[in-house]
């Protein structure tokens, strides 16, 4: 404001000021700066709905539902090392050639994958030819069957939506409530008010209803997510 | 900005009304989106705290925005991002085009983008050389037929599924001619396979956004088609286009939202795929985009704070208000002339391009208030709908027939007992013209309602007469 009107004036300044003008202040009020600040470093919780809040053999129970009321399907193994097998199982049942694609992740590399004899496994990320990835989830939220993934080269982005089957291995130990029990988790791998470059909250398979309202699965991303459940609730 | 033909918005909704096709295709809106709603509302007990909570975030947010988009800014700057200010729909076009050229972009992809659809980037990008393919499959095939989209979530609402056929067999010409596009399924596997192609070769991917994060500098977008991600990912750079009143404080203030977005848009208990961008490809990333930029676009929203219409900043996009609305049943979205269509759009879009174009909007609505029954964030729809017809009056752009009208209105009303003997006569002459028929098939000065239906001849005294021998009786 204390800028004239002029060419001289960012494009920032001029959208600011403006602001300030229509509410009435200046940005220095030491009570709103404050406001800000606390709510930034406390971020208060709201409403989290009681659905989730369950011990936790009923909350994966919950989680199992949610997922396979969004179209997704699910399956419980005792132990990392039944997963190779699984994911055979699954490529099997939806006759798909026995090939997936993983990236670097600790969990993944450590499986038995020869246990699975005929299955391709090889490792990167998608370029599109691939037909079917296997990602291992930060997290599963219960209260909507929602898959957290974080990027980088351990589960490549382009595994989660390049491949027509999307194959979501999840610890029973990380399947939590609600979404804010999500934020801290990030908050303590990440350090706070840092993110990964991508988080994607995923919720069934990949759909569309543009045409005529009807519901289609498979419109760009995977026609299949298959989620497997490793470990005891606890 | 995209151009406008709200002024016309009586002849809009008579061609709308007369519109075999399109009346077809919008009996799906009431029947779907409504139930879907009420549904998945029922489930979840706490929906109605959660529309609260939400509204108090927007609310916080506005009145804090400078202060939380310099915090938002400097997260996207810590995390390898740019941010660049956008005071016009002109400013921002031109940045996003010099970015493009920057990047020696030929092709880009877009999210659905209603930001998008208000700047007209796409005509813009066209023009100078840059060639925009929409991914959404609702957003693919209204650029397909160079249309505004009707619907702010569904843009192809208006459409039924032998137009889209029509559509797609008149463009993808490679495709083999005897090939079966009658079922939904088909269309969209044939959409998918187009546009794959799109996708891996794109230079540039432009998204909207639903909420910027404060907090975190992160961009969120909410899609179940997953072609935002595809978007956003694999062009060498990400463009995320969107308005300033979009800013939420937190990660916990954006989950409060994104808990009444999918349900109240389109009844899900989420969408398949939200996602959270924040800056650029890590330098351990294997995949990802390699630059990321933010375009904040104000565009008159700014002038909207601290007045009669900041409330109309609160607003998520979610389509409740016209998926309710009798007159968007009606009429479709395209009636509505811009880009912002039904009670959502009849409030915003006179604030940003003015009363004097839009004022056909506001007055658009019988004010049965479902709009504001279902609003995520409890925007005052039809309250605030009536602030513009006032403002119309005052600024004397409502029409001659309207003011006279309500100058001879206001007249008996302001004199109550001259008004109470003057409706009391009135209905006795009705009565009596009227006595054998029970109605009338014309009226002078009513030709607006006996052009369509009969008016009913009055019975027995008027409302206000009757309202008080009652209330003496009790």
């Amino acid at each position: 404001m204390e800028v004239a009107e002029s060419g001289t004036m960012s494009a920032r300044d001029q959208v600011l000021n403006a602001i300030r003008r229509s509410l009435g202040v200046t940005g220095r009020e030491a009570p709103r700066r404050k406001e800000v600040a606390d709510r930034l470093a406390g971020h208060p919780r709201g409403v989290v709905p009681a659905r989730g809040q369950l011990a936790a053999q009923e909350r994966l129970a919950l989680f199992a539902r949610m997922v396979e009321g969004a179209a997704g399907s699910i399956e419980c193994v005792a132990d990392g090392a039944d997963v190779p097998v699984a994911v055979a199982e699954f490529l099997r049942k939806h006759n798909l050639p026995p090939a997936v694609r993983r990236g670097d992740d600790r969990m993944l590399a450590s499986m038995p994958w020869e246990r699975a004899a005929t299955l391709d496994v090889t490792t990167g990320i998608s370029d599109g030819k691939q037909l079917a990835s296997v990602s291992h989830a930060l997290a599963g939220v219960a209260e909507t069957g929602t898959l957290i993934l974080t990027s980088g080269p351990d589960n490549p982005t382009t595994l989660n939506f390049l491949p027509d089957n999307h194959i979501v291995v999840v610890e029973a130990k990380d399947v939590a409530g609600d979404y804010e029990a999500i934020w801290q988790r990030l908050r303590d791998a990440f350090g706070n008010r840092t993110m990964p470059r991508t988080v994607n909250m995923i919720t069934g398979p990949s759909r569309s209803a543009d045409i005529e309202q009807t519901l289609i699965l498979g419109a760009h991303g995977p026609r299949r997510l298959h989620v497997i459940v490793v470990g005891e609730a606890v | 900005m995209t151009a406008s033909t709200s002024p016309e918005f009586k002849h809009n909704a008579a061609v709308a009304l007369a519109d075999a096709e399109l009346q077809n295709a919008l009996r799906f809106v009431e029947v779907n989106f409504v139930s879907r709603r009420r549904e998945v509302a029922d489930k979840l007990p706490e929906f109605d705290a959660l529309r609260d909570s939400s509204r108090d975030i927007k609310n916080h947010a506005l009145a804090h925005l400078d202060l939380y988009l310099e915090e938002y800014e400097g997260r996207v700057t810590a995390a390898g991002g740019h941010v660049h200010y956008a005071v016009t729909a002109d400013d921002a076009r031109q940045i996003i085009l010099d970015l493009c050229r920057k990047l020696g972009a030929k092709t880009v992809t877009k999210g659905k983008s209603m930001v998008g659809e208000e700047i007209g980037i796409n005509d813009f990008l066209e023009a100078n050389g840059v060639t925009p393919v929409e991914t959404d499959l609702g957003e693919y095939i209204i650029q397909l037929r160079h249309e505004l989209p009707s619907h702010i979530i569904a843009p192809a609402v208006h459409l039924t599924k032998a137009q889209v056929e029509a559509d797609f067999r008149r463009v993808h010409t490679q495709l083999p001619k005897d090939r079966n596009l009658t079922e939904p399924a088909t269309l969209l596997a044939e959409a998918r396979g187009v546009l794959r192609e799109k996708f891996l070769t794109a230079d540039v991917g432009i998204t909207g956004a639903n909420f910027l994060i404060a907090e975190t500098g992160t961009s969120i977008i909410v899609t179940n088609e997953g072609n935002g991600d595809l978007t956003q990912m694999l062009p060498k750079a990400h463009i995320v286009l969107a308005s300033i009143d979009k800013l939420v404080p937190t990660l916990e203030d954006a989950a409060q939202l994104l808990r009444v977005l999918a349900r109240s848009a389109t009844g899900q208990e989420m969408s398949v795929y939200t996602t959270l961008s924040t800056g650029p490809r890590r330098a351990s990333d294997p995949d990802g985009p390699l630059e990321y930029h933010v375009v904040l676009l104000d565009n008159g929203r700014s002038a909207m704070l601290g007045g009669d219409f900041q409330d109309m900043l609160r607003c998520i996009r979610c389509g409740a208000c016209m998926n309710h609305c009798p007159v968007y049943h009606a009429v479709g979205g395209h009636a509505y002339g811009w880009v912002y269509p039904g009670p959502m759009g009849a409030v915003l879009t006179p604030s940003l391009i003015g009363i004097d174009k839009a004022g056909h909007l506001p007055n658009a609505s019988t004010f049965c208030g479902r709009c504001e029954e279902v609003c995520p964030v409890r925007i005052p729809l039809p309250h605030m709908m009536r602030s513009w017809r006032e403002r119309e009056f005052e600024r004397r752009l409502s029409p001659a027939t309207v003011r006279t009208g309500l100058a001879f209105w206001s007249f008996f009303v302001r004199r109550p007992w001259l008004y109470a003997l003057a409706t009391a006569l009135a209905a006795r002459a009705l009565a009596y013209v009227g006595r054998r028929a029970g109605r009338f098939r014309r009226l002078p000065l009513a030709a607006g309602w006996t052009r369509h239906r009969d008016f009913p001849a009055p019975q027995g005294a008027t409302f206000q007469a009757q309202w008080k021998s009652r209330k003496a009786g009790r």
